[in-house]
């Protein structure tokens, strides 16, 4: 076991270099120059020189690369090109509270939501209950999450005034201040999760009812819900884990997307907006960020996976 | 002998019979299947309002007249906009840009894809190594955080998103086509083939990939839905096709500070998103009974 953690982490690792190596050759194979760009492609050519050599971007790429490298392994993800030149590692600091609040708080939704659910749909197949939630499921995973803030807006924050519409306000400041921000766009980012969720529940839990012990429990006069809950839903759950990478993407790419809907400065809104403003650092940094939560968590995930279901062998 | 009494050789007549159960299968897919007849009417609908936008739409969709937020009336079946366009019209026209950009992004990921996947899966060796490699480091992405990425280092604009989200879901396909090559490569029909000689690329295109095509077509109708997704979500951030043309996702993004004025600028365009991929998603899902394709893993 350990050494497979070791391995993991170590494959992680070696992802991650992979990935900040990448972004750092793209971003510079891009037609333009990020010092034009500093200057709205309106300074002299001395001036772009001198701000050329000053982030020595005359040295060769590899230099360039060497240098960034080394910043990048003591946390220095370099400095924004606006305004007061904030550090990069500062901005995505304050950004990643926010994106983490946002997303846990929608897997935990979306779980409380997608478990009964899908249970229910198994236990109760083809029944009207069943066909709801199917149908119900359908229409989350065809929502565009982006689409679904907008209408929780419409509705609970703008007619019925129950919810602010916009912002984030840190745990600090009470559980209610936070939870009052972060449940609309929760409710946006988890929907399409939920239901992927609820399906993989739904058909991972009429296989495991299919089983002779489940068939032998059943022999046994054990109330029907003990089987349920207590025989039949740790299996069920083991399918499920192996899509919660995937799952992961989805809460992710849908933060960056519903931050923006709600303003709420997290790393998603760090990013756009960067890219909107050629801010290059910053996109970077985000970038970096993003990947890194996204590579750990699937790491965490695997492991996970090898704990719930000792069956797996570890090579 | 007279044509009818003609016996039919064995070979023909289980040609004949199988042609005649593929084709009642796909009768009763349509038939029974409701999802597949929703899906199949709605896209059908939509392809239509795509192609003939100029005269099914009533108004022209950038024409600005003083009736500015209009609700939904006889008129403005769906309402106009802030600078009085019709918004019934304008996602008429957004059904264009979503509909190509859904099907072209895919048929890109798919070959590209499907090329790489067959490279790595029956070549093996260093070939499969790196490709592997390269797909891995996709994976280290969510398919959509790919997409943002290259519109940013790319630029936006229609050929640019359609780069970007092609490119964002070509590792789905490369590690699906090579996960099925892997399994058919053992089959022994394709011993079979190499012992008559045949060459590695005859065997490649004729024998393997044909075998892993019902999976594939899961996962590219299943992909359509999320590349549409995917462009309304650029458009909607503005790292879209550009702000001269009507997409639904870029009309949800103008009409961002009217919303608690005029709710139909915020209700319509997502309601033609959803309708859109609702369809293809139900499709997708009757095609995987149809085919009998387990579950295809893959979001975001």
């Amino acid at each position: 076991m350990t050494q497979y953690l070791i391995r993991r982490t170590l494959g992680a690792v070696l992802v991650m270099w992979a990935v900040a190596t990448l972004v750092f050759f793209m971003l510079r194979a891009v037609p333009g120059d990020p010092v034009a760009a500093m200057l709205f492609d309106v300074g002299d050519a001395a001036a772009v020189a001198q701000l050329r050599a000053k982030f020595g971007l005359d040295q060769p790429i590899y230099i360039q690369y060497f240098k960034w490298f080394v910043l990048l392994l003591h946390g220095d993800l370099g400095n924004s090109i606006y305004g007061s030149r904030i550090a990069v590692s500062r901005i995505v600091l304050e950004a990643l509270p926010r994106t983490l609040s946002l997303a846990s708080l929608s897997f935990v939704i979306a779980v409380v939501i997608a478990v009964p659910a899908g249970i229910i749909s198994a236990v109760r197949r083809y029944s009207k209950l069943d066909h709801t939630v199917t149908v119900v499921a359908f229409l989350g995973l065809s929502m565009p999450d982006f689409w679904v803030g907008i209408v929780l807006i419409i509705v609970f924050a703008s007619h019925l005034q129950w919810l602010p519409a916009i912002g984030y306000e840190p745990m600090s400041q009470g559980f209610w201040p936070w939870f009052s921000h972060l449940i609309l766009p929760a409710i946006a980012v988890g929907t399409a999760f939920s239901a992927i969720i609820a399906r993989m529940i739904r058909s991972s839990m009429l296989e495991v009812l299919k089983t002779e012990y489940v068939n032998v429990a059943r022999a046994k006069g054990l109330m029907k819900w003990r089987i349920i809950l207590v025989h039949a839903l740790p299996n069920a759950l083991i399918p499920v884990v192996t899509v919660l990478g995937i799952a992961l993407a989805l809460l992710m790419a849908g933060a960056v997307v519903v931050e923006n809907v709600f303003a709420i400065k997290g790393l998603g809104r760090v990013l756009i907006g960067g890219i909107l403003n050629r801010d290059y650092p910053v996109v970077q940094g985000a970038i970096l960020v993003v990947s890194a939560i996204f590579v750990f968590a699937n790491l965490i995930v695997d492991v996970l996976y090898t704990v719930i279901d000792p069956r797996i062998r570890l090579d | 002998m007279s044509d009818l009494v003609q016996p039919v050789a064995p070979d023909e007549e289980s040609e004949f019979i199988a042609r005649a159960r593929r084709s009642a299968q796909w009768r009763s897919f349509f038939l029974r299947d409701k999802k597949a007849l929703i899906g199949i009417v709605v896209l059908t609908v939509l392809i239509f309002a795509a192609v003939f936008a100029s005269v099914v739409s009533p108004y022209d969709p950038n024409g600005m007249d003083f009736s500015f937020m209009l609700p939904p009336s006889f008129v403005h079946p769906l309402g106009t906009d802030d600078l009085g366009r019709d918004l019934l019209s304008r996602l008429i026209y957004g059904t264009r840009i979503s509909l190509f950009v859904g099907i072209i992004t895919v048929a890109i990921a798919l070959a590209v894809g499907v090329f790489l996947g067959l490279l790595a899966g029956y070549l093996g060796g260093f070939v499969d190594t790196v490709i592997m490699r390269y797909i891995d480091l996709q994976w280290a992405f969510p398919n959509f955080i790919i997409a943002v990425y290259l519109v940013a280092v790319f630029g936006t604009g229609l050929s640019n998103v359609i780069v970007a989200i092609s490119l964002a879901y070509v590792d789905d396909f490369a590690r699906l086509t090579r996960g099925m090559v892997l399994s058919i490569k053992q089959e022994q029909y394709v011993d079979a083939a190499r012992t008559l000689g045949a060459s590695e690329w005859r065997i490649m295109w004729r024998h393997i990939l044909p075998n892993a095509v019902a999976p594939l077509i899961v996962q590219a109708t299943v992909s359509v839905s999320y590349a549409i997704l995917a462009e309304a979500s650029l458009s909607f951030l503005g790292l879209g096709v550009g702000a001269d043309t009507p997409t639904w996702g870029l009309i949800l993004a103008d009409a961002r500070s009217f919303f608690s004025r005029a709710w139909w600028l915020g209700v319509f365009p997502g309601l033609f998103i959803m309708v859109t991929v609702l369809s293809i998603n139900f499709l997708g899902d009757a095609l995987r009974d149809l085919l009998d394709v387990r579950e295809v893993k893959d979001a975001g």
